[in-house]
């Protein structure tokens, strides 16, 4: 359980149900097919596809996939909640998952994420560790702890968005983060 | 991962990594058919289920993800016959500190484990498989997501699968940051779109009452891919390479303070702790003594540089003898950790050495323990945050006196007390650090 979690979803901007483009959409109906016992059991990969897609998910996305799901939006603001992954605020366009755990701790993670947060400019006294990761003021990087990332022989080990990136230094994070725009 | 670059140290038997880091092996259909691919689910498919399930058992294959059940006698559960849907659920979540072995075979050779589901299909009367995978492999899920499809473009995956008369459709799903997860139920329940709160055994061993409530296997990764190796090696030398009761070979995930940390596959049994750390790893870091090993993933306990270990073995006659095992002299395998009062869990071996505080290390454990909760079960949800604050104090410097005390008492009335184990997994290691490294919880003057 995430105690960091926000329990009301913040909205800003316009709404993100009204902004659906149609290969979302597709994915969403191919998704679905996957579980042909429980249409609830799509409740994941829904989320996982909105926030791909718009990088958190507002009220009116619960609503949505609440909606497609035939469930109560509860049924889906429940999982958003409770799964660290799920993000009910924009983060960094570019976001740095640093492995928190202790294999990572033991070859210097925590090094390693003060030396991402001063390279991506970001107080590394920030809280570190829920849904709403503290973020670089030009909204290009976030920076946070995760736990294990299941790379303890490469530690110390973080997630620059879908990439994983092994043996780091503190003096190596700022090229990594040098490698996205 | 650099250790998988080099050439197997002479411990290894590299069978369900054997490809997975091999020059010019990558992960498509085309490269797996030329290295010998789905040829074992062509046999399996020409053999009656119960054989199948038969060979399993006779080649003491024991469950890779941490409790280490007998595979065999868990699809024995499965009534082939019952009228229900049958269901399996790959467990893919590997999130277990100190583990990381699934990982390369999801990136680097999906079809194995396809195969090895596929099999495990057959022999079980399963039309529908979830791969359920960590969101944190990313890349791991589109890989096997497309391997799934490349499979089912060949025919052996879907209908009619080589001409059987056998369906199984498979499909990956992934999770969404939460350690619990890893629990069999648990997983269950994330899989059928729900919070993942564990659910209680009995009644709900998912082999009677699983997934949408009918019969469900769930295996980890690794121990599918070992499904396949036993039809490619046959059972009896499967079962030979390993120990009785513990067959095959198992990865050990060594990560910490040694030379070469890595993923070493080794026959089960077939390394001391001892070689494993100083023959197979490189040994310790320059200058620097063996100080504690977690040898089976983070929750197993901890054991302490130079214990030595009263157990039963048995003797040049066969009659079981006293012997003092010490530490390095452990035997890695099922029935020697848990003589020496742990286990070896998945696998994952943490070394620290004689730089290390250990009050430190327990509190980045209990920290991940607070954080993983699920919340369903009071003991837990209450006993670890107030197990990680104590901790976090100690480290601090604002410890009392009583706080060892009160520790230990925490963890004693969390373990056995909760729906899954995470109860256990959260106190374990915070009794066994206590108990082998006392002096360093001691907290004078407040």
């Amino acid at each position: 359980m995430d105690t960091h979690a926000a329990h009301s979803t913040v909205s800003t901007g316009p709404r993100q149900a009204d902004q659906i483009p149609a290969d979302l959409l597709a994915k969403i109906d191919e998704a679905v097919t996957h579980y042909p016992v429980s249409k609830r059991s799509a409740s994941l990969p829904l989320l996982h596809l909105w926030q791909n897609h718009f990088g958190f998910v507002d009220e009116s996305g619960v609503d949505w996939i609440a909606k497609r799901l035939d469930l109560e939006p509860i049924n889906i603001l429940e999982l958003v909640t409770f799964y660290p992954w799920f993000r009910q605020q924009k983060a960094g366009r570019i976001s740095v998952r640093v492995c928190r755990t202790l294999s990572c701790a033991l070859a210097g993670g925590y090094e390693v994420r003060d030396a991402f947060c001063k390279a991506a400019g970001i107080d590394p006294k920030a809280p570190m560790h829920g849904h709403v990761p503290p973020v670089s003021t030009d909204g290009k990087f976030s920076v946070e702890f995760v736990e294990c990332l299941a790379s303890c022989g490469s530690a110390p080990v973080a997630l620059v968005n879908d990439d994983l990136h092994e043996d780091i230094t503190p003096e190596g994070t700022g090229k990594i983060l040098g490698q996205y725009n | 991962m650099k250790s998988l670059l080099l050439p197997p140290h002479a411990m290894e038997r590299r069978i369900v990594f054997k490809n997975a880091w091999t020059e010019g092996y990558t992960p498509d259909i085309d490269c797996y058919i030329k290295n010998g691919g789905y040829a074992e689910l062509k046999k399996a498919l020409g053999m009656k289920p119960e054989e199948i399930i038969e060979e399993v058992k006779k080649a003491n294959l024991r469950g890779r993800g941490g409790a280490g059940f007998p595979c065999g006698v868990k699809w024995g559960f499965i009534r082939r016959d019952d009228g229900k849907p049958h269901y399996i659920a790959c467990n893919g979540d590997e999130s277990e500190p100190g583990t990381f072995k699934d990982r390369y075979i999801l990136h680097n050779d999906p079809h194995q484990l396809i195969e090895g589901m596929a099999i495990a299909a057959y022999a079980l009367n399963v039309n529908l498989a979830y791969i359920y995978i960590r969101c944190e492999f990313p890349k791991a899920a589109g890989i096997v997501a497309k391997a799934i499809e490349e499979a089912k473009a060949k025919g052996f995956l879907g209908k009619n699968i080589c001409g059987s008369g056998f369906d199984v459709e498979m499909y990956v799903h992934q999770g969404a940051g939460a350690y619990i997860c890893g629990e069999e139920t648990s997983l269950l329940e994330s899989l059928e779109g729900k919070r993942p709160y564990p659910r209680i055994k009995p009644p709900y061993f998912p082999a009677v009452l699983g997934l949408y409530m009918s019969p469900t296997i769930v295996n980890n990764v690794e121990t599918f891919c070992h499904v396949k190796q036993i039809f490619a090696i046959g059972s009896d030398e499967y079962a030979k390479m390993g120990t009785p009761g513990d067959g095959g070979t198992r990865v050990m995930c060594v990560s910490g303070d040694v030379v070469r940390p890595g993923p070493y596959e080794i026959p089960a049994g077939g390394v001391t702790l001892g070689e494993l750390i100083n023959d197979v790893c490189g040994g310790m870091k320059p200058g620097r003594k063996l100080k504690a090993i977690i040898p089976g993933g983070s929750s197993s306990k901890i054991l302490r540089a130079g214990e030595v270990f009263k157990m039963k073995t048995k003797g040049p006659d066969g009659e079981m003898i006293d012997k003092e095992v010490p530490l390095l002299d452990l035997v890695m395998d099922a029935a020697s950790l848990a003589a020496a009062g742990t286990m070896i869990g998945s696998g994952g071996v943490i070394v620290m050495d004689d730089s290390r505080d250990m009050l430190w290390a327990l509190n980045n454990l209990n920290e991940f323990y607070a954080h993983e909760s699920c919340g369903q079960c009071t003991p837990c949800r209450e006993g670890v945050l107030w197990i990680d604050k104590m901790t976090t104090r100690m480290v601090n410097g604002e410890g009392t006196e009583q706080d060892p005390k009160t520790l230990k008492n925490v963890a004693d009335n969390i373990a056995g007390r909760t729906v899954c184990a995470f109860g256990e997994a959260a106190s374990w290691p915070v009794q066994s650090f206590l108990q082998k490294f006392p002096e360093e919880f001691e907290v004078s003057g407040k």
